[in-house]
């Protein structure tokens, strides 16, 4: 290693990017200034269902500094699109109403967009805004999904269902036939908690048009800026991708809220080239809690079969998704195939079917948020399988390591379409026990108790999918998109090296991670090596990050780059050295022939390549610039074992994680300080959505929770110190081994909480509660069941 | 438009602004000073948190007229050169950050808490950034970089 620091794989190297974020200077796209900038503020609707009969702008062009106004009957374009197609179980296609960026006669949920003002300053733009007289019919709103399915009030009234489709996978006889020769069945109903993502940079854009060239720019807090030019450009402008460059600068957070094309980005490109003015539009947090989509919001009831020695039978999962007024980029692919899919979890249950019926209601459209369809099927498998263990009598580890795929048995076909690859649920789950010291456990309850208090002890030994992931199964399932990765590596003449991705680092550390493997192969010290991410015109292409895939689809993708580097290095190093390749040996940077003292740099090979006076050019072009695209062969499966210590006080419900271990298999390790760090954030996460957080409506439509005063964000003194491990076993395929870390808290944990929960509440009786066990529903519990 | 006077990291600065202008928009607008960031509009995530005469203060929560002669100290203030202040370092060297939108405002706030208490136990820091959130560390990281700093500015 360069200077005899190790700055490879492995090392838990500090972050390239911290010294611009640590001394305020991070670039984020609300810092971004372009010259002769207005500014735009959204009028968006205070209703959650309305027809609008007229929108009277007169009074507000007049107002001072206003520059334009513009409403749907202006901006007629095309809608949203959303990026996976679902069929129903009769074969045909999901319904997909238009999603246009301004609304178009009627409004569909609260915050939906109505006009856009744009002015001089923001204030002018605000001021105008409230001058804009809207003639809304308020329509009665539906916001229960179970009211939705049912009919009425319609979301959409040309589709005349509120049902998006209705989904199956598995057989169902199969399973009816398994559940009713089972020794037990375990049923369960279970709601997962919609969760707002809280990135905490507010989604921000800011575009500009060159009349000269054609050429739009679009500054914007996404998490993959090719996608947003394809969907942006392609479906909603119509501009060409070499007229429309999208960049994503640093980007405070996305957790998936910022992967998906919004009608904000939109507007702006649009709005834009009508003013030939760069515009600038920045989210108040309020409007972040209305408009950005929301996650999970599923309401499943579930059957488990089990012999008499508790080994799983079967699984019957019914599940409705709450989709919300429009179907946003990827919503219809998360209660699909990134939650069905997974409803084997670690275990070796031989049958399964489940049915997903995604329903629209008035309210903010629901996607992806970190973990994304995988922490509702977890949650599920783990609260279901404790309640088996109960009803029982069984140990709750005990029935899952009777159930658990045995370490041998990899390659492992699910009956939900997956081969998992690789995996040692029960080394994950020993090394936990030993780490939470779970012997300890009975000593520590018993003082607890001393003290009036009560202690519980929670598992969940989870499993997930992720790396997304190879195009061709995506494609067979629905998707529109391929889900490749690429790199290109430029090394440039003096040997500093340039590394082109199509992910993009808002928080995960890519600019360090992907240094190092570079500096790993190529054997040059990290501040040799720059990380560019995030723009169009600069990188080739890319489909961004999320599905936790930057490393096990994007790292990939460098590491073929990188061979085809090597190679070429190696052709231009035998020359020089008047050596076959065969015979060169490339360690640490430089290039040894086996047996001899001769030896080249990577840097004079490098110079060599662009100076090529002495050079195999009959052979071999100069240059030393490599490209790969990588579509991998199958998903990632991390999986591990959490487990949750909490203390509740019964005389008022409040309950404090007082202990939590989280040991994961996420493959091999690139930064051990940085994974930790990813699993702490998604841990905290799983904390908030199992204890504090939810995101509320009224009947009529009005988001509750709308502010950090009534969602309850997960603070510093709500959380513990987190205990990190893993247990390693390598992705079989690809090169790296890696499966991929940014999710795995945030799947594994909440129902480990819950468990632990339920744990301490068993001397009372509770065998149920809703997330998030809020101190009034823990208490309220109690009082339940003591009457 | 009202003039305005103050000193900001310890260069005099001035401007004009409305009344209603706040601090954190006359650092961020009239001053280009962007590291301090705004992550709410109810005063309660603390991206904003700035040192006014040497105590953090939320720069959303405060008009910049409030700030006429005051001492103001942004993020873009607290390094000597390329030598960071030991709580930049700390949050360097534990990974107390990730995405880095919370981080200024984590940071000041972190510096002002070690200033009232030289040596605040796991439970006090915890408690003294109760008014500042992050989304992505799960705030172990955080907690340990404060720790680590309080260490080094007390020796
Ligand atoms: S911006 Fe959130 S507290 Fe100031
Ligand atoms: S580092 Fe991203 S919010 Fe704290």
């Amino acid at each position: 290693m360069p200077d005899g620091i190790n700055t490879g794989i492995g090392a838990s190297v500090t972050r390239v990017e911290d010294y611009r974020f640590l001394t305020g200077q991070g670039t984020y796209t609300d810092d971004i200034n372009r010259p002769g900038q207005a500014y735009a503020y959204i009028l968006r609707s205070p209703h959650a269902h309305a027809r609008i009969n007229g929108i009277d702008t007169t009074a507000a062009g007049a107002a001072d500094g206003v520059v334009a106004i513009y409403t749907g009957a202006d901006m007629q374009t095309g809608g949203l699109p959303c990026g996976w197609l679902i069929h129903s179980r009769d074969g045909s296609p999901m319904h997909e109403p238009p999603h246009p960026p301004l609304a178009q006669g009627k409004v569909r949920c609260l915050g939906d967009q109505v006009a856009i003002v744009i002015a001089d300053s923001l204030s002018q733009a605000k001021a105008a805004a409230e001058l804009i007289e809207v003639d809304y019919d308020v329509l009665p709103a539906v916001v229960d999904m179970k009211a939705a399915a049912g009919g009425g009030t319609l979301v959409h009234d040309d589709i005349g269902t509120n049902v998006c489709y209705d989904w199956v996978i598995g057989e169902e006889g199969d399973v009816d036939a398994a559940l009713a020769g089972s020794a037990h069945v375990t049923e369960i109903d279970i709601v997962n908690n919609r969760l707002i993502a809280n990135a905490m940079e507010p989604r921000a854009a800011v575009s500009d048009f060159d009349r000269a060239t054609g050429e739009y720019t679009l500054y914007t807090t996404t998490q993959n800026p090719h996608v947003i030019r394809l969907l942006m450009g392609a479906f909603v402008l119509s501009i060409p991708e070499h007229k429309l460059r999208i960049v994503a600068p640093d980007v405070g957070g996305g957790f998936g809220s910022k992967i998906f094309h919004y009608a904000e980005e939109a507007i702006l490109t649009w709005a834009a080239g009508k003013l030939a003015r760069p515009i600038k539009w920045t989210a108040e947090r309020s409007e972040s809690f209305m408009t950005d989509a929301q996650g999970r919001d599923h309401v499943t009831t579930a059957k488990l079969g089990l012999d008499a020695n508790g080994k799983f039978t079967a699984l019957k999962v019914e599940t409705m998704a709450n989709m919300g007024a429009y179907l946003s980029t990827f919503a219809s692919s998360v209660p699909t195939y990134l939650y069905a899919t997974l409803l084997a979890g670690c275990y070796t249950t031989p049958v399964i079917f489940a049915n997903v019926k995604a329903i629209f209601t008035n309210t903010v459209p629901v996607d992806a948020y970190r973990g994304a369809g995988r922490p509702e099927a977890t949650y599920l498998l783990e609260r279901i399988v404790n309640k088996a263990a109960k009803e029982m009598n069984l140990d709750p580890v005990e029935i899952r390591t009777r159930n658990f795929i045995p370490s041998d048995a990899f390659p492992y076909q699910t009956p939900v379409a997956l081969q998992y690859d690789s995996g040692d649920y029960m080394a994950t789950l020993k090394r936990a026990q030993e780490l939470h010291d779970t012997a300890g456990f009975a000593a520590r309850r018993a003082e607890a108790e001393a003290r009036g208090k009560k202690l519980g002890l929670g598992y969940s030994t989870y499993l997930e999918a992720c790396g997304i992931a190879p195009s061709a199964v995506a494609g067979a399932l629905g998707a529109r998109a391929g889900l490749y990765e690429s790199a290109e590596v430029r090394v440039h003449p003096t040997g500093s090296v340039t590394i082109f991705t199509g992910t993009h680092s808002h928080g995960q550390g890519h600019e360090t991670t992907f240094a190092q493997l570079v500096s790993e192969r190529l054997g040059v010290p990290l501040e040799n090596i720059e990380i560019s991410h995030g723009d169009t015109n600069r990188v080739q292409f890319g489909m961004g990050t999320y599905g936790s895939r930057s490393l096990a689809v994007g790292g990939v993708a460098l590491d073929k780059a990188l061979d085809k580097i090597e190679a070429k290095a190696k052709k231009i190093a035998a020359h020089i050295l008047e050596a076959s390749t065969e015979d060169l040996e490339f360690n640490d940077g430089n290039f040894t022939v086996a047996g001899t003292d001769k030896a080249m740099a990577f840097g004079e090979v490098a110079l060599a390549a662009y100076v090529p006076h002495n050079y195999p050019i009959d052979e071999i072009e100069p240059g030393l610039d490599e490209q790969a695209f990588y579509d991998p062969a199958n998903f990632t499966y991390p999986g591990g074992c959490h487990i949750c210590e909490v203390e509740i006080d019964p005389a008022t419900g409040v309950t404090e994680v007082t202990k939590f271990t989280a040991v994961d298999d996420v493959g091999r390790v690139i930064n051990p300080m940085i994974v930790a760090g990813q699993v702490h954030g998604g841990v905290a996460q799983g904390i908030g959505q199992a204890l504090l957080e939810e995101a509320i409506y009224d009947p009529e439509g009005q988001l509750l929770t709308g502010s950090y005063m009534d969602y309850c964000m997960p603070r510093a003194d709500n959380l513990p110190s987190i205990q990190v491990a893993h247990e390693t076993t390598l992705c079989t395929h690809n090169s790296l081994g890696v499966k991929g870390c940014g999710e795995v808290g945030a799947i594994g944990s909440p129902p480990a909480v819950i468990n632990a929960v339920l744990d301490a509440l068993t001397d009372f009786g509770v065998e149920d509660i809703a997330m998030p066990a809020t101190p009034a529903r823990v208490w309220q519990a109690i009082q339940d069941a003591k009457a | 438009m009202p003039n305005l006077s103050m000193t900001v990291n310890g260069k005099a600065v001035q401007g004009e602004v409305e009344a209603r202008t706040l601090l954190v928009q006359f650092l961020r607008e009239n001053l280009d000073l962007t590291g301090t960031h705004v992550g709410c509009d109810t005063s309660q995530c603390g991206a904003c948190v700035v040192h006014v005469n040497g105590a953090a203060m939320k720069s959303c929560t405060m008009l910049a007229m409030q700030a006429e002669g005051a001492e103001v100290t942004t993020i873009e203030g607290l390094a000597d050169g390329d030598t960071l202040h030991p709580m930049q370092e700390a949050f360097r060297n534990n990974h107390g950050l990730q995405c880095g939108f919370c981080t200024p405002g984590m940071v000041m706030s972190a510096i002002d808490l070690v200033n009232r208490n030289p040596n605040p136990s796991e439970e006090e820091i915890r408690d003294g950034l109760e008014g500042n959130i992050c989304r992505c560390t799960g705030y172990h990281n955080i907690v340990k970089s404060v720790a680590e700093a309080a260490r080094v500015m007390g020796s």
